[in-house]
């Protein structure tokens, strides 16, 4: 339900706060204890789209660190900031479990992995222009709010976005085992239809 | 050893994800076995298969399923653990997007085990991409009859509920999960009374990591024995490994457990060129940290703690010789500070005086004292928090300071970023200023 309002509010408002504590019957003291737990939830009017760049030692040493420095002298904003015509805000992120990927970048919470300072500053550039941004795990990036009615559980119709999005990274391990003549490690699997016919691409 | 594609057997089909695509390969097949053999056998082959639990701690899988009390008249629960968020850990998210099924087959099967009719997937709220694939790849097993009423004509009813979180690695703490499931702030519970007695909603309930359950479907359909002649005696099965950092070849490789890192290494291509290995960590920050004298031990439960570490989520991160370790280091703490939920005061206030220290060394302005006090700090939270989180936060330190002592002893003198250009870690080339 704070995704639901943030998705409307751009961030947990009170409003947003005494509208939960009503609908499920508990205190706006209570509501705002678990609103303020979670970093997701976020006190203030997030810009239309929310960059976030992972800092941990994966990342950060990898680039994370040079991506940040350079957006935040590009942008002329901090962390947790908005730019003044509330186009793009930046957060330093955690950990997004996509350390393969490393240096990993989100915009409004979608993958943009294997990034570098010249693909971010290229995505900031469209982002800005208004043109489209495709995510490299994901859909194409629509904005902060939208994330947010995702999370909060509705249907976007974008669940195939990128078929299994199993890229380079993913199969790493497959083909190298492929290369190598390794078989699955599993008996009897009925055999394989022939060439591409079945993958519904 | 060879490599042995089992979960990711079939990722270079873009539908693998789908009901369809997974039929496709035998899918649902292990699910009508296990309804031919009914509840108790299932767990009894899990419990022979030798699976153990595959989000760090390693419990033998069949054995938790076994601790929920039947024909106690109360509900029980199935909630699976997709909250991936330590750092260095990316094997899950994969899983999730793009074995789908093979997670909510094995989530029926071992919802059927333990008598649960209603079972959840908590995802951590950071990855929408996820979260609205599992949306639809439960919509898909509905639609095909494999959840909701009398499913595949067995009288068995199954309905499962995907919950997105909001950002705090705290939640992958299986009973702060609970918590944070149930609507509140994600802190942990006093264990016991253990969840499989009182979990979520004070009822039985089973937690279990992604990777555990995706397993379920392979190993009813093949049988306990197919899996146990994989891996070791003590760590049966084969392993989705990540490997992370400065190798070729980053990304997912599936083995058996008890290969070694240098064989895993070398099929990921080994260190980036013209660098060498400096130190690297099995899996995820929260396991002690280990270097190029290490890489043939065994990568199994067993075999990491014979060598002073641990498997845990066995997400192999791999640093050259560009890294400051004091600056790693420091990152990691950075990360506990800011996930530590306050509840203990061990982790609340020991964190944050650990990262405080390590700041200070980084820069070059530490005391001489530092070292020892940073130990002692790790020793006060170590054994002594609420939660495992302070755990992992004592952990780092003391194994970077048993390999790279002489580093932190700089740090009394000189940043970091003198002795190690933060720059020559960077994976993409020099950018135009």
């Amino acid at each position: 339900m704070l995704h639901l309002v943030q998705s409307e509010e751009g961030y947990v408002s009170p409003q947003g706060i005494e509208m939960c504590a009503e609908v499920v019957g508990l205190t706006p003291a209570e509501v705002t204890a678990v609103a303020t737990f979670y970093s997701m939830f976020k006190r203030r009017p997030v810009g239309e789209h929310l960059i976030g760049v992972c800092v941990n030692p994966m990342c950060g040493l990898l680039g994370g660190e040079a991506i940040w420095k350079a957006l935040t002298q590009d942008l002329a904003i901090a962390n947790d900031e908005t730019t003044t015509d509330g186009k793009i805000s930046l957060e330093r992120i955690e950990c997004q479990a996509a350390c393969s990927y490393a240096p990993s970048v989100t915009v409004d919470w979608e993958f943009m992995d294997d990034m570098s300072v010249d693909k971010v500053r290229e995505v900031v550039a469209k982002l800005q222009a208004g043109e489209p941004v495709q995510s490299t795990r994901g859909p194409v990036i629509r904005s902060f709010r939208a994330t947010e009615r995702t999370l909060a559980g509705f249907d976007d119709g974008l669940a195939d976005a990128g078929g299994n999005n199993a890229d380079a990274v993913m199969l790493a391990g497959l083909r190298v085992a492929h290369e190598l003549g390794m078989k699955p490690a599993r008996p009897a699997d009925p055999p394989r239809p022939a060439a591409d016919g079945a993958s519904g691409s | 050893m060879t490599l042995t594609p089992n979960l990711t057997a079939y990722w270079d089909e873009s539908d693998s994800w789908t009901v369809a695509g997974y039929e496709r390969h035998g899918g649902y097949q292990g699910l009508a076995k296990a309804f031919e053999m009914g509840p108790d056998a299932v767990i009894t082959e899990v419990k022979e298969s030798g699976l153990r639990g595959r989000g760090g701690a390693g419990f033998p899988t069949g054995l938790k399923w076994s601790f929920v009390p039947q024909g106690d008249g109360k509900p029980h629960y199935l909630v699976v653990n997709a909250d991936e968020s330590e750092p260095g850990a990316c094997k899950d998210i994969p899983l999730l997007l793009a074995s789908s099924q093979q997670l909510i087959e094995g989530m029926i099967i071992c919802s059927y085990a333990i008598r649960s009719s209603t079972a959840f997937v908590y995802i951590r709220g950071e990855v929408p991409h996820v979260i609205r694939r599992m949306h639809e790849a439960v919509r898909q097993a509905y639609a095909a009859g494999y959840l909701g009423k009398n499913i595949l004509g067995s009288g068995y009813d199954l309905d499962v509920i995907v919950h997105g979180g909001a950002g705090a690695y705290i939640c992958g703490e299986e009973t702060a999960l609970l918590d944070s499931l149930e609507g509140r702030r994600g802190q942990p519970r006093l264990k016991p009374p253990f969840p499989a007695v009182a979990g979520l909603y004070a009822s039985p309930t089973v937690v279990n990591n992604v990777e555990t359950i995706a397993n379920i479907g392979a190993i009813i359909r093949y049988g306990a024995d197919w899996y146990s002649s994989f891996g070791t005696m003590k760590s049966p099965g084969i392993k989705v490994f990540s490997v992370s950092g400065h190798v070729r070849n980053p990304g997912i490789f599936e083995m058996p457990l008890g290969t070694t890192a240098r064989e895993l290494l070398g099929y990921a291509g080994g260190i980036r060129e013209g660098h060498s290995l400096k130190f690297w960590i099995p899996g995820g920050s929260s396991v002690p940290l280990l270097t190029e004298e290490h890489l043939d031990a065994p990568l199994s439960y067993e075999g990491m703690e014979s060598v002073g570490s641990m498997l845990g989520t066995g997400t192999v991160m791999v640093f050259d010789e560009t890294v400051s370790v004091v600056r790693a280091i420091k990152g990691w703490l950075d990360f506990y500070k800011h996930e530590s939920c306050g509840k203990c005061t061990p982790c609340r206030e020991g964190t944050w005086w650990i990262s405080q220290l390590l700041h200070s060394l980084n820069d070059g302005t530490g005391k001489e004292a530092d070292l020892a006090k940073l130990e002692d700090l790790c020793a006060q939270i170590l054994g002594r928090s609420f939660c495992p989180l302070g755990d992992a936060a004592a952990t780092p330190y003391p194994g970077a300071l048993k390999y790279f002592r002489n580093e932190f002893e700089a740090g009394t003198h000189t940043p970091s970023a003198e002795l190690f250009d933060p720059q020559a870690s960077v994976v993409f080339s020099a950018v135009k200023a």
